[in-house]
């Protein structure tokens, strides 16, 4: 079973919601990852998503740009990515996914690229760009190394879109909240409780639902929960976070912010 | 017309777009099927092309080129002449017109040159809606001038900061505002890429400069062209100069932008030198490193400076069907001033990539052959760009 299965049967039994963290690796800096990781880890996050930089992240918000911009320029490349995992792998059993933009695997090609990664440590992918009508390839290659293909939908995404892409998607299906890119802080919207509602209801328990995009303060990580939602992803307010932490109390900081994230996950 | 299976072109095309857009993306395909082949549409898009626009453009023989070339004799497709000084009006009151149908209120653009922008903005005018329009920001210093045309003309404008501030970064900050207001808003893509069904449908709009070839070159005692030249960016231009001629014998030629050459860096020469890959939502050929980032790209001509091309031109490239050749800015630079000079028009100078080509191809045609070379632009826009090159490199070019 994958790593990311377990994680929910584990939480399902605890009655907690999962916390998802996204950062970007090498940003600041190449140094500043491992601290971030072992930060979240202490403040009990459940899931890692390793941002890997694209020149042109088009799915994105100002925040992981910038972050994309400034680790490709610090000179973080696949191969480092890779020995990166390895490093993270030797010191937890969290379960981790790549999120990234389809060229970035393309270009290796799908089926290289993710036994590579599997290898590695990763357990998981997440392409905002791939639509389930370009994924033949990619599934394929997934599916023979055992990885996790997490989709995402939206709340204008009909029901019929919403079966087939729930049909390919497996760990959890990624729900973006909003009508918008990455870290755009908006008040809660009725339509995203309602597509959180609705996509419950139409996925009926095959595959756990995580919403993500614009939420940032633990009363949002319990609207969200209260609404019915498997996982909370938080991308954007964690790389603000280590926008304006100094490296010597990054592991720290990154922790309580965690910590109070995910006190917030926990049935009350 | 035939439409490809799954918006692909062989490997080439398709949608990698975020899911957010597919329904958006569904309904614009939707629409523009139904439209295309309705009647009252077509016969509103070709009166604002004939009285708007000023089609059809003249298919013009070049006598003072052909005679200093002294080989086969050149004809101009004449796009410059088009309201707005090149060929994107032609793409642009065409899917201004279908937004319009569609009942969209908001209709945004990116641009390079400005070119888009403005045409965009005049076809909104002309319709009677509002359009906002993305420019990178290095693009809205290099042009000035048509950042003000926009403002004349009633467009907002928007200087995209992020990335390498050129036109594929206004294309992403389009990508991430549609995203953002995908049910009230239009995106009205300026060449002949993005996810499918934008490669066709632009293709299709910029037919009408290849099918009045075809009628235009029985003026010239021939039923097609021997040769057909065009200059390519993202290659709205070319597909739309090529697609109707494709069941003929005659030679294509599309020509890239080699910049300061092919072995440097610094050019746009995509086709010939790219590798396959997926940007703005469709598989092509990109200009990218071996990790998958997209390069940099530079040319002389801020229309073709772009790291991508359409899928049908990767498709027709992998095929063979049409041969990608480049010119480099000193090429750009001398076929400007040698048409300048020969036949008092003045060029863009992404026209002058293709003019640059069809001169050592003409050279070794014989008299009694044609070759179209589709004029894709005036060079007015340009004129302060060619000054200053013409500054820096006044040795050379006495």
């Amino acid at each position: 079973m994958s790593r990311i299965k377990n994680k929910f049967r584990d939480l399902r039994s605890k009655k907690e919601k999962a916390l998802i963290a996204y950062i970007m690796v090498g940003y600041p800096n190449n140094n500043a990852t491992i601290p971030i990781i072992r930060g979240l880890v202490k403040g009990g996050v459940d899931i890692i998503e390793l941002g890997f930089p694209f020149s042109d992240p088009l799915a994105d918000g100002p925040v992981i740009q910038n972050a994309s911009m400034i680790s490709l320029k610090k000179g973080t490349k696949l191969n480092n990515f890779f020995k990166l995992v390895k490093k993270i792998r030797n010191e937890t059993n969290i379960p981790l996914v790549l999120m990234t933009y389809t060229n970035i695997l393309y270009k290796q090609g799908f089926s290289k690229f993710i036994a590579k990664a599997k290898k590695a440590g990763v357990d998981g992918f997440i392409l905002p760009d791939m639509s389930i009508e370009e994924s033949k390839d990619y599934l394929s290659a997934a599916k023979k190394n055992n990885a996790d293909t997490i989709f995402l939908v939206s709340p204008n995404t009909s029901n019929i879109r919403l079966k087939k892409i729930a049909k390919v998607t497996t760990g959890f299906l990624y729900l973006v909240s909003i009508y918008g890119t990455t870290g755009m802080k908006t008040k809660i919207q009725q339509y995203t409780i309602n597509a959180i509602k609705n996509t419950k209801k139409i996925v009926n328990a095959k595959v756990p639902v995580g919403v993500g995009f614009g939420i940032s303060t633990p009363d949002d990580v319990k609207k969200f929960v209260a609404a019915g939602a498997d996982a909370i992803i938080v991308g954007s307010s964690f790389l603000r976070l280590i926008q304006k932490t100094q490296m010597s109390q990054l592991e720290s900081k990154v922790a309580s912010f965690t910590k109070r994230m995910k006190s917030s996950t926990k049935a009350t | 017309m035939k439409l490809p299976k799954n918006g692909r072109f062989g490997d080439f095309g398709g949608k990698y777009i975020p899911e957010t857009l597919i329904p958006a993306i569904e309904e614009l395909e939707e629409n523009y099927l139904k439209f295309k082949n309705d009647e009252d549409f077509k016969k509103e898009l070709d009166h604002y092309l004939r009285a708007y626009a000023g089609r059809p453009t003249p298919l013009y023989f070049a006598k003072n080129l052909t005679e200093k070339i002294g080989g086969a004799k050149i004809l101009l497709k004449r796009e410059d002449l088009l309201h707005g000084g090149a060929h994107k009006i032609n793409n642009t009151l065409g899917q201004a017109l279908l937004a319009k149908k569609m009942k969209k209120k908001r209709i945004i653009a990116e641009t390079g040159a400005g070119q888009h922008g403005v045409a965009t903005a005049m076809a909104c005018s002309c319709l009677g809606m509002k359009s906002e329009v993305y420019m990178g920001y290095k693009d809205t210093i290099r042009q000035k001038l048509n950042v003000f045309r926009m403002n004349l003309l009633g467009s907002k404008i928007y200087p995209v900061k992020s990335g390498s501030q050129t036109l594929k970064d206004a294309i992403n900050e389009a990508i991430r505002d549609w995203i953002t207001n995908v049910e009230t808003t239009y995106y009205l893509l300026g060449s002949a890429v993005g996810p499918h069904p934008y490669p066709v449908m632009v293709r299709d709009f910029q037919s009408v400069i290849g099918n009045e070839i075809k009628k235009q070159i029985k003026e010239f005692h021939t039923q097609v062209p021997d040769a057909v030249i065009a200059c390519i960016g993202g290659g709205s231009n070319a597909i739309g100069t090529f697609y109707p001629l494709l069941d003929s014998d005659t030679e294509f030629i599309g020509v890239e932008a080699a910049g300061k050459g092919l072995k440097t860096h610094h050019h746009s020469a995509t086709l010939n030198v790219g590798t396959k890959g997926v940007l703005h939502g469709m598989m092509t050929y990109l200009l990218q490193n071996e990790e998958g980032q997209i390069q940099e790209t530079h040319s002389i001509s801020a229309g073709l400076d772009y790291p991508g091309v359409g899928p049908e031109h990767a498709y027709l490239k992998d095929t063979k069907r049409v041969k990608y050749r480049s010119a480099t800015d000193d090429e750009a630079v001398d076929a400007f001033l040698l048409l300048t000079r020969a036949e008092g028009i003045i060029p863009a100078l992404e026209s002058a990539h293709a003019i640059a080509e069809a001169i050592k191809v003409a050279e070794n045609m014989s008299k009694s052959e044609t070759i179209v070379i589709t004029l894709s632009g005036r060079g007015d826009k340009d004129v302060e760009v060619v000054e200053e090159y013409l500054r820096k490199n006044v040795k050379n070019k006495k």
